[in-house]
C-alpha cells in the first residue's frame, strides 16, 4: 500500500508505539499507508524512519507514548493538563488493530447511545436508554470538536463503583484522530478522571488504536483498571468494524443523524472543513 | 468448601471456556485478573512458577495447581458435577467429549493465534493461520450437520459437555480474526442453543445481541 497523498493526515501527529516498547530493537509498524521504523539510538534518543528511507523522522514522547508525522504539522501536540498531576494513574492500555476506519472509532467513542446495548451493565442498560441533551460546538480557537454537559445513566461507571448513577461527561476531540473522554471522577467528585484513544491510521480501512487513561483512583489494582478498559474497547471492535460504509460519510443527506448524534455531527463538519479524505468519503467516487 | 481460584485474563479464549463451566455448575470462585496483554504477565516469574508453559487459565483449588483449559474442565466437571452431564461416564460417550477436547486444543489452536495475531499485533495476520482455523470450524460444521439429522443438538450424547463449551470459542469469535458465521448454518443453530445454557455469559467479541 503506498503513502497518502492526503496533505491534511500527513500534516497531522500520531501516537506510533507505546513509550516502555521502544528500545534498540527495532519495531515496525505502518501509518498512512507508509511502513515505519521505530527504535533508540545508542544515546537512548528515538527515532523514526520509513522504510527504504534514512533520514529520520519528526518524533515526540508525549502521553506515554512515541508520536511522529509524515508531514508537517502546524502545531504542537495537543496538551492534557491532568496528566501532569502527581497522583494520577498511567494506564496505557495496549494497541488494538481494527479493521475500520479511524474516524469510524472517533465517532463510536463519541456516541453514548449504544453504551446499554453494547456496553450492558457497564456503561448502560436497558431501559435507561435515554442520551439527555447535551451541548457540542466546534472550538475556533482551539481548533477542536468538544461535547459538554452530556450526562449518561451507567450502571458500573469506574472499577470503584458498584452501584449505578448518572455520568457526567466531556468529549474532546484534539486532533481527527484523538478522541477523549473527561469525566467526573466517582470518588473524587471535584475532579476529572481523563480517558484518551490514540488511533493509528494504518490503511483507510485499517488502524491501531490505544486506550490510555490517566485516572484518579488509588484504590483499585492496575490489572482491574487495565480490564475494565480493554473489555469495553474490545466490545465495541465488533461493532465498528461491522460498520458501513466502511470508509466515514462526510456528505450530510447520507444518513439521517438524531439529536444524540450532535457530537458526531460536529465532528463529521469539522473534518469536512478540514477536507480530511483519508478515512473517510470526502471526494471518493 | 474448597477455595476455588482462577488466573483469569478477560480477553482471552481459554479462559473463557472455564468462566462458562464455572458459571454452568454456579460455582463460586475468586478470579484474579492476569495483565496477558499488553503486560504478558503470564510470562513473570510469580506466573511460571504455577504453570511453567507460561499460558492461560490457572486454577487453583486448595492445594492442586492446574493449567490448560482442557484439563481444568475436564477436573472441575468430575469433581463438582454430581449430575455426570457436563463429563458423562459411559465409555462411549466419554471417549467422545475426550476426542473433542483434544480437537478443541489442537485443532483450534490456530484460531487462538489468528485471532491474537488479528487483535494484538501490527502486522497483517497469517494466511496458514486463517486456512487452519476455517478447516477445524469446517470439521465442527459438518460433524452437527449429521447430528441435526439424527435430531441431535450438542456434539456428544443428549446433552450438553464440557466438549461444547471447548468448542464454542474458536466459532463464537471467528469474527474478531476475520471469519463471519454464515458458512456454517449448523453451528450458528448449535451456538444459539450454548447461549441459553444456565449461567451463559458472553465476553467482548461474542455480543449480547445475536
Amino acid at each position: 500500500m503506498a503513502r497518502t497523498n492526503d496533505p491534511v493526515a500527513l500534516d497531522a501527529w500520531y501516537a506510533v508505539e507505546t513509550l516502555s516498547d521502544v528500545t534498540r530493537t527495532p519495531r515496525q509498524t505502518r501509518l498512512l499507508g507508509q511502513d515505519i521504523i521505530s527504535c533508540r539510538s545508542e544515546t537512548g534518543a528515538p527515532i523514526v524512519h520509513a522504510v527504504g528511507a534514512s533520514h529520520h523522522l519528526p518524533v515526540r514522547e508525549r502521553h506515554g507514548c512515541l508520536w511522529t508525522t509524515l508531514g508537517k504539522p502546524d502545531r504542537e501536540i495537543f496538551e492534557i493538563a491532568e496528566a501532569a498531576e502527581t497522583d494520577r494513574r498511567f494506564v496505557p492500555c495496549g494497541w488494538v488493530r481494527l479493521h475500520a476506519s479511524g474516524p469510524r472509532v472517533v465517532e463510536n467513542f463519541l456516541d453514548m447511545a449504544h453504551f446499554p446495548f453494547i456496553h450492558t451493565n457497564i456503561l448502560g442498560a436497558e431501559p435507561q436508554t435515554d442520551v439527555p441533551p447535551y451541548d457540542y460546538e466546534i472550538r475556533r480557537d482551539v481548533d477542536e470538536v468538544w461535547a459538554t454537559n452530556c450526562r449518561f445513566f451507567q450502571p458500573r461507571i469506574a472499577v470503584t463503583e458498584e452501584n449505578g448513577d448518572f455520568v457526567q461527561l466531556t468529549f474532546r476531540v484534539p486532533t481527527p484522530f484523538v478522541v477523549m473522554l473527561y469525566r467526573v471522577c466517582p470518588s473524587a467528585p471535584t475532579r476529572l478522571d481523563v480517558i484518551a484513544l490514540f488511533i493509528q491510521p494504518m490503511e483507510e480501512n485499517l488502524c491501531r488504536a490505544q486506550p490510555v487513561m490517566f485516572l484518579v483512583d488509588d484504590r483499585s489494582a492496575f490489572n482491574e483498571l487495565l480490564k475494565f478498559e480493554q473489555v469495553i474497547f474490545l466490545q465495541d471492535r465488533i461493532i465498528v468494524e461491522n460498520q458501513r460504509p466502511i470508509l466515514l460519510p462526510l456528505d450530510p443527506h447520507g444518513e439521517i443523524p438524531t439529536k444524540a448524534d450532535g457530537s458526531s455531527i460536529a465532528y463529521r463538519r469539522w473534518l469536512k472543513e478540514k477536507g480530511l479524505r483519508y478515512g473517510t468519503t470526502l471526494n471518493k467516487p | 468448601m474448597s477455595a476455588l481460584c482462577l488466573y483469569d485474563y478477560e480477553l482471552d479464549e481459554n479462559c473463557y471456556k472455564v468462566r462458562l463451566l464455572l458459571a454452568a455448575l454456579g460455582l463460586t470462585f475468586r478470579k484474579i485478573a492476569v495483565d496477558m496483554f499488553p503486560g504478558a504477565e503470564e510470562m513473570a516469574p510469580s506466573l511460571l512458577a504455577l504453570n511453567p508453559t507460561g499460558s492461560l487459565p490457572i486454577l487453583q483449588d486448595d492445594d492442586l495447581t492446574l493449567h490448560g483449559a482442557e484439563a481444568i474442565l475436564l477436573y472441575l466437571a468430575h469433581h463438582y458435577d454430581p449430575s455426570l452431564q457436563w463429563l458423562p461416564r459411559t465409555p462411549t460417550l466419554f471417549g467422545q467429549v475426550a476426542m473433542w477436547l483434544q480437537f478443541a486444543t489442537v485443532q483450534c489452536g490456530a484460531s487462538v493465534l489468528a485471532r491474537r495475531q488479528s487483535l494484538f499485533t501490527a502486522e497483517a495476520g497469517e494466511i496458514g493461520l486463517l486456512r487452519q482455523s476455517k478447516h477445524a470450524l469446517r470439521i465442527m460444521d459438518d460433524h452437527m450437520t449429521l447430528r441435526e439429522f439424527d435430531g441431535d443438538v450438542w456434539f456428544v450424547g443428549t446433552s450438553a459437555t464440557i466438549a461444547d463449551l471447548a468448542l464454542f470459542p474458536a466459532i463464537a469469535l471467528s469474527r474478531d480474526y476475520g471469519v463471519e458465521h454464515e458458512a456454517y448454518p449448523a453451528l450458528r443453530r448449535w451456538m444459539r442453543k450454548i447461549r441459553h445454557l444456565p449461567g451463559f455469559l458472553t465476553m467482548p467479541g461474542i455480543p449480547n445481541y445475536y
